[in-house]
């Protein structure tokens, strides 16, 4: 390797001389009625590492996606090193020496790693030959990358972090020039993640163009040479990273949107409905998400939990709701402690009157092959009818009603909820969960993916239970959400609770930054420090996908 | 003790022939189900290639013609169960049972309209079926103590499809470990996701894969109707399949292993036959169904508990839907 590497300003000057490494030209892409990617410009310098951030859901494994040649995009042009394209399959993308690691790692298990890597790569109908190349080819790669992996090994023996070096061999054994990383350090351990940044530093100073897709702001701050800000599918802004700051990038991400209207009177909480104590959880992987988190929600209030998505919201929401087993800790449900633990926990929960509208509909809300009816008196199906029977008539005579109070269209019972948009499905699950008057109301990103008209119908509905002196407790990735609607914000950032705020006086630019974890850290100002936790496996991509029937089978 | 020796010799020899069908069928599901898709259809492709060998030979008089015929049979019932489970993405297990019931239906009745006979196929002889090949010096050896007998009663004296079912064995472990083709199939079945990302097309190979299955299958049926028996009767494969499926979850989806589980299964066979009309010590003579029930007892037994952790395949049993 060279001794002399270039810094950062040179490597620019440099990089602008050739032609771009990819340009992206006014690309749009739509799932049904989400926008994903709007009107998309971007231009990655050949030889860089260029970062993408974004909340989740801002668009940006998708357009990585229309770039491997997952989606095709509605319009827009695509120029890999100053020749248009048309990228149709991850096979043309791979041809025009586009690699991906996927956030999600497409390896075979069972296989060792050799065979991963030379699998859909083969010279020849023997495996002989193609095996001894590849091994030579994989020792070069090796010394000159630090990728070292036993090339026998099996899949399923080796660590997350060496699984990813994996899928970085594989895409540099089939000659990728530009490499894309989607969210790469969201499943490493931190020396697993130095390690990887060591590796891509190599790759960018051995004139490979890398593309960074996350949201930890500290990762862009310590690689990338230049990082485009994403938000709700559009590009914000592209910029050198030596010239901004973590609280710049955050505000972009978050955005000032325009605040949403919502009538609201005066807070009355009364006495405590729900009580969260020294909570920790823990994720599939056992990895604390959740660290000793304490907080209270009155009767008649709304406390807000406001955060980059990832930073443990979906961990406490299914704690507190009993679809996750707590490491430690206590739920106190109206001065009642309550045990979440088992599959019954949800269940135990909702006896005691907390209901809960889960974070992801499609997954935890609704069974979407179901009909309306069904879907709304999911999880209450005991309450209709004596013991085998089900009283089909009044369950559906209250789906009715429902759908006369909620306003949810097609006001048709007997309609699949595949069938309904996101906005109507939103508010089946509203309805379900809110007219069994319970005291405490959990809502999990109440209007994610739905449109404006419902928003503010659901809005309001959240208010209403609130007037009613309910306690509830809502978590959401929109901060103006989160304003509009909490009478305190508690801003939660990598599984800790790190502020309070009062919407009324809070300011933007503040909140944005404890969301951003960038308070009373001197090190994480703009230095080269690795973050020391581990975001979740986050499913940005399923999320983007268009839900058809045939996703759920 | 020559005694005992001959009769472990023919013990043995029944139990090659017995474990041939077995053999060509689990080869047969290793195929399919290594590239994903479950193939409990396989008792019915028995079947009726079986049923289609042997009225071809009864008609045409030609073994060869009749072997033709019982893959082709095999091959249009794989087509069905390719295009409902790949294509359509159908249940498979669903479309397999379809097959068996299909097959049962379809030779009993087939064969009652074209031959008269209550469903059999007429006896078939000569050049009708597939006869023994004696192999080289097994007359001259035959009466050399020991190796005579095992040469030229064991090893000698099988017909040409038995054979073919010894030699698929190494074939199939060379071409699923040592080719592009082998390599491709054991990932589809695994994680057909990381071939579509590498640009492979997964409905081709899995329907390549059905392929060989049929031929195999094809070749397994006819074998029982024109080279072990002289014609075709009514359900003549007699769970065959399902026990295949079964020696192929009990050799966790590996061809030697398959082939050693096939020789157990057909061991078991033969020593059911044998053990009729047997006096045992204390016991006297046991009921023939008594006795015909052991294999079956044995192949739950160590499929309850014997064989440890069998995994299947990842990726079988599931239609492929690609993300876009």
């Amino acid at each position: 390797m060279a001794t002399l590497t270039p810094n950062p300003e040179q490597r620019l000057a440099t990089a602008a001389a050739l032609p771009a490494a990819i340009e992206l030209d006014g690309i749009n892409k739509h799932f049904g009625p989400v926008h994903a990617n709007r009107d998309i410009h971007l231009t990655v310098q050949r030889g860089t590492v260029h970062g993408i951030v974004g909340e989740n859901g801002a668009g940006k494994s998708t357009l990585m996606s229309i770039l491997y040649g997952f989606y095709t995009a509605d319009s827009g042009t695509i120029r890999v090193g100053g020749k248009t394209v048309t990228i149709t399959d991850s096979r043309h993308a791979l041809a025009l020496g586009i690699g991906m690691v996927h956030q999600h790692f497409m390896l075979v298990d069972n296989f060792t790693v050799i065979e991963n890597i030379v699998l859909g790569a083969e010279d020849s109908a023997l495996l002989g030959r193609t095996l001894s190349k590849a091994r030579a080819q994989l020792k070069q790669l090796a010394t000159d990358y630090g990728l070292e992996v036993d090339p026998d090994a099996l899949i399923e023996d080796l660590s997350v972090g060496q699984q990813q070096r994996v899928e970085i061999l594989k895409a540099l054994y089939r000659g990728a020039d530009i490499l894309i990383l989607d969210e790469p350090t969201g499943v490493l351990t931190p020396a697993e993640a130095d390690h990887l940044f060591r590796i891509l530093r190599k790759l960018r100073d051995e004139g490979k163009t890398i593309i960074l897709i996350t949201h930890k702001l500290r990762e862009i701050m310590a690689i990338t040479d230049q990082v485009s800000v994403m938000r709700q599918g559009a590009m914000v802004k592209t910029l050198t990273t030596s010239e901004t700051s973590p609280g710049e990038l955050a505000e972009l991400m978050v955005g000032r949107r325009v605040l949403l209207r919502v009538e609201k009177g005066p807070a009355n909480p009364g006495k405590v409905m729900l009580g969260v104590d020294k909570l920790v959880v823990t994720d599939d992987m056992g990895v604390p998400r959740v660290k000793s988190v304490s907080f209270e929600v009155r009767a008649g209030e709304i406390v807000g939990i406001a955060g980059v998505a990832g930073n443990g919201q979906s961990e406490l929401l299914e704690a507190i709701s009993g679809m996750r087993d707590q490491s430690s800790g206590q739920v106190i449900v109206n001065g009642q402690p309550v045990s979440a633990f088992g599959d019954d926990g949800a269940a135990r929960l909702r006896e005691v009157g907390l209901a809960h509208v889960p974070e992801d509909r499609l997954r935890m809300g609704l069974v979407t092959n179901f009909f309306e009816w069904e879907n709304a008196i999911l999880g209450y199906q005991n309450d209709y009818g004596q013991g085998l029977a089900l009283d089909v008539g009044r369950a559906k005579a209250e789906a009715r009603e429902r759908i006369a109070q909620y306003d949810i269209r097609p006001a048709n019972t007997d309609l699949k909820s595949a069938n309904f948009s996101g906005g109507n499905q939103q508010k089946i699950v509203l309805a379900r969960e809110m007219e069994r008057n319970p005291d405490v109301l959990i809502v999990g990103q109440p209007t994610r993916g739905v449109d404006i008209g419902a928003i503010e119908f659901i809005h309001n509905q959240i208010i209403k239970m609130r007037d009613a002196g309910k306690a509830i407790l809502l978590v959401s990735v929109e901060l103006d959400e989160i304003r509009a609607l909490s009478d305190r914000i508690l801003v939660l950032f990598d599984g800790e609770i790190v502020g309070e705020a009062d919407p009324a006086t809070a300011d933007e630019g503040e909140l944005g930054l404890l969301m951003a974890g960038v308070h009373d850290r001197p090190d994480a100002q703009g230095s080269a420090r690795l973050p020391e936790h581990v975001t979740p496996v986050e499913k940005t991509l399923t999320e983007m996908s268009p839900k058809t029937d045939q996703d759920i089978r | 003790m020559m005694g005992y020796y001959t009769d472990l010799i023919l013990i043995l020899d029944s139990t090659v022939r017995l474990a041939i069908p077995l053999i060509l069928a689990c080869l047969a599901g290793l195929y399919s189900e290594r590239a994903g898709i479950v193939d409990i259809g396989l008792e019915g492709k028995l079947l009726g290639s079986a049923f289609g060998a042997a009225a071809t030979a009864a008609v045409t008089g030609s073994a060869w013609l009749g072997l033709l015929a019982g893959v082709g049979v095999a091959l249009g019932m794989s087509a069905i169960h390719g295009i409902a489970s790949i294509n359509l993405k159908g249940n498979q297990t669903i479309s397999g049972v379809a097959l068996n019931f299909l097959a049962a239906g379809l030779t009993t009745f087939l064969g009652q309209s074209w031959f008269h006979r209550g469903g059999f196929t007429p006896q078939l002889s000569g050049d009708q079926r597939f006869g023994p090949i004696t192999l080289p010096f097994a007359p001259e050896l035959a009466n050399v103590p020991v190796i005579g007998g095992l040469y030229s009663e064991l090893i000698s004296g099988h017909n040409i499809l038995a054979y073919a079912a010894f030699i698929a064995v190494p074939v199939t472990a060379w071409v699923l470990f040592s080719t592009r083709f082998g390599l491709r199939l054991r990932a589809v079945g695994e994680n057909p996701k990381a071939l579509d990302t590498a640009g492979i097309s997964v409905t081709r190979l899995r329907y390549q894969a059905l392929i060989i299955t049929a031929v195999l299958v094809g070749v397994g049926g006819t074998y029982l109707s024109i080279a072990q028996s002289a014609g075709f009767n009514n359900n003549m494969s007699a769970g065959r399949g399902y026990i295949a499926l079964a020696a192929l979850i009990f050799a966790k989806w590996k061809p030697w292993p398959a082939l050693a589980t096939c020789l157990l299964f057909g061991f078991l066979d033969a020593l059911q036959f044998r053990l009729q009309g047997v006096q045992f010590p204390y016991i006297g003579e046991v009921p023939v169904q008594a006795i015909q029930v052991l294999p079956y007892l044995l192949t739950i037994i160590l499929l309850a508990g014997f064989i440890g952790r069998a995994v299947a395949p990842k990726a079988s049993g599931i239609p492929y839907t690609k993300e876009r």
